[in-house]
């Protein structure tokens, strides 16, 4: 064999994922840092400006709205999701009867599209008629205005004004952090119930024989032992749900991102600054600032990681 | 804790989990009055199937899903070509900057989706690609998430099959197509499982992507119906509850697959 044609025939193979890798992944990363720096119409770049879309982000107050909402949606979503997943996980690793049911049950959300999804749940919040409105009202609660409501949920619980900082995010937020997380418990779920079955079962009879109460196995060998697993679902969580944008675009205004921008997250302002005012060149600025977010969070988690297997 | 206590949850867990499903049947089969009623009525009074048939004739539906069976199966084919010719060079092959490449690869999957929106539809835009298939199809031809997972089954084949298979004159393609790929069928069948999914439920994308009917796939075609007809929650029913069909009758056929396929997943990183 010829050593020519060892060179040359691994890159035929590997050709075609080169071709659109480097055309639809690795393209785009630059041409989007490019486009950050233009004022970038519909005709293609105007004017070069430097960072000054970067420092029109600063000074943009619905910039900072859409990442005031973004860093509620992500405070409230990812600790619930947690927290009703592993809470699902614990209870049925527990040996229990139909287990293949109560799994599938849950995962239905997960391969669920989030547009029929989205429908649904707007149609429980409806301010009127909806079925939200009718459970409350059985347990003897007023109805609330859910995807319309601006007010702060803070604001709401207390009853007084509070200012803006402390009002919380808007009902209507609220309302779409409740869909979410219901539709993503069943995927973390799975997960946390994967790294509880790697947890080795002598440890649970040494604590079994110890007579050890529930909470202190819990607390002594599940909790530490599934670090790891909770740490993955907190950092892939979080990363997921910067990203949100599907259910703003579906279940809100018009215009999208209301009532009174108080749902405009990140991803959607972006969306907007692209396509409903063909700003480009500041959409693309957005974008560079969303993947420096998100690159952290994942090079947080690369190190984590490899520290663990360090140690190990 | 008692027994008792874990059904309990359990079972107020799946009524949550269950309720807007149910809720979405229940109303693609009210009549309109019934549907708009407060209080409003758990079993629908007259049901009316022909919700079915009238959302169905609303919007070009059948045009809809067409497109996204054709986008999806193009790119499922698509993906397991590319991965499959990758991640044997990578796993089976020497060459000179095989991990640089490798690692470049992986370091794509750390950039979020919806980063490239803005510049896709720039570059689609530049090739005069918006509005056609190719838009919705040829960037998603590659998964390098796909690549990662087959080059691990290819690495644990054994080499003496590959050198049983070169002596009795069988080529690197055809070793690829007769031994490495039959020998990784469960990698195949989660790979399948995420880009049929993907294809299925991809919104953000074609959104950006298309601007008319003819081409849309049915996640976009239904968001669009959902805005053009705002309040009539029957039809809009009907329309979600056969949108998501497919996808619930896949579920339900290969459970154990999709669930451990996303198990799995997870647990890689």
């Amino acid at each position: 064999m010829n050593k020519k044609k060892l060179f040359i025939r691994p890159f035929l193979y590997l050709l075609p994922a080169i071709i659109i890798i480097a055309v639809f992944r690795f393209l785009p990363i630059l041409y989007v840092m490019r486009v950050s720096l233009y004022k970038w119409g519909m005709g293609g770049a105007e004017k070069f400006v430097g960072l000054g879309n970067y420092l029109r982000a600063f000074g943009d107050l619905y910039f900072w709205q859409s990442l005031t909402n973004t860093m509620w949606y992500v405070i409230f979503v990812v600790p619930l999701t947690i927290l009703f997943s592993l809470l699902i996980a614990l209870l049925l690793n527990s040996k229990i009867r139909a287990l293949g049911f109560y799994r599938t049950t849950y995962f239905l959300p997960v391969v669920t599209s989030i547009v029929a999804i989205s429908m649904v749940w707007k149609w429980i919040y409806h301010p009127r008629i909806g079925l939200a409105n009718h459970i409350l009202s059985i347990l003897r609660i007023p109805p609330q205005g859910w995807l319309s409501e601006w007010r702060g949920i803070f604001e709401i619980m207390s009853g007084r004004n509070l200012p803006n900082a402390l009002a919380g995010p808007s009902l209507a937020l609220l309302s779409i952090i409740i869909m979410m997380v219901w539709k993503s418990i069943g995927y973390n779920m799975i997960i946390f119930l994967a790294g509880l079955q790697n947890i080795p079962r002598h440890y649970y009879e040494a604590a079994e024989v110890d007579g050890a109460g529930r909470f202190t196995v819990f607390r002594n060998i599940t909790w530490p032992l599934l670090s790891s697993t909770t740490f993955y679902v907190l950092i892939m969580t979080t990363i997921v749900s910067f990203q949100v944008f599907a259910p703003v675009w579906l279940m809100t205004g018009p215009p999208a991102g209301g009532p009174l921008g108080t749902t405009n997250v990140l991803v959607y302002y972006l969306y907007d600054a692209a396509f409903n005012y063909s700003s480009y060149g500041y959409a693309s600025a957005l974008s560079m600032i969303l993947f420096i977010v998100i690159l952290s969070l994942t090079v947080i988690q690369r190190r984590m990681v490899e520290r663990r297997v360090y140690y190990e | 804790m008692k027994k008792t206590y874990i059904y309990i949850v359990l079972f107020l867990g799946t009524i949550i989990a269950l309720v807007p499903f149910y809720w979405m049947i229940a109303t693609s089969l009210k009549t309109p009055v019934e549907a708009v009623q407060f209080p409003p009525t758990w079993v629908p009074a007259h049901p009316r199937p022909e919700n079915y048939a009238d959302a169905w004739r609303a919007a070009p539906f059948a045009r809809y899903f067409l497109n996204t069976i054709f986008i999806a199966l193009s790119a499922l084919f698509g993906v397991i070509v590319t991965s499959s010719l990758a991640a044997y060079a990578f796993a089976r092959m020497e060459f000179k900057g095989r991990e640089t490449i490798f690692t470049l690869f992986l370091g794509m999957m750390m950039v979020p989706m919806p980063v490239y929106i803005v510049p896709g539809y720039l570059i689609l835009a530049s090739f005069g690609w918006i509005d056609t298939y190719y838009a919705l199809i040829v960037p998603w031809l590659v998964s390098v998430f796909s690549i990662f997972l087959l080059r691990q089954h290819f690495r644990n084949i054994p080499k003496a099959l590959y050198d049983a298979a070169t002596v009795d004159g069988c080529s690197d393609l055809g070793f690829l197509w007769r031994v490495a790929m039959p020998l990784s069928k469960p990698a195949l069948v989660t790979i399948s499982i995420f880009s049929l999914l993907a294809s299925w439920n991809s919104f953000i994308w074609p959104l950006v992507m298309t601007n008319r009917d003819a081409i849309r796939p049915v996640q976009v075609g239904l968001a669009y119906f959902i805005q053009e007809q705002s309040t009539n929650y029957t039809l809009l029913s009907a329309a979600s509850t056969f949108v998501i069909l497919p996808v619930v009758i896949l579920f339900f056929f290969f459970q154990r697959q999709i669930i451990e396929s996303h198990m799995k997943s997870g647990m890689k990183e």
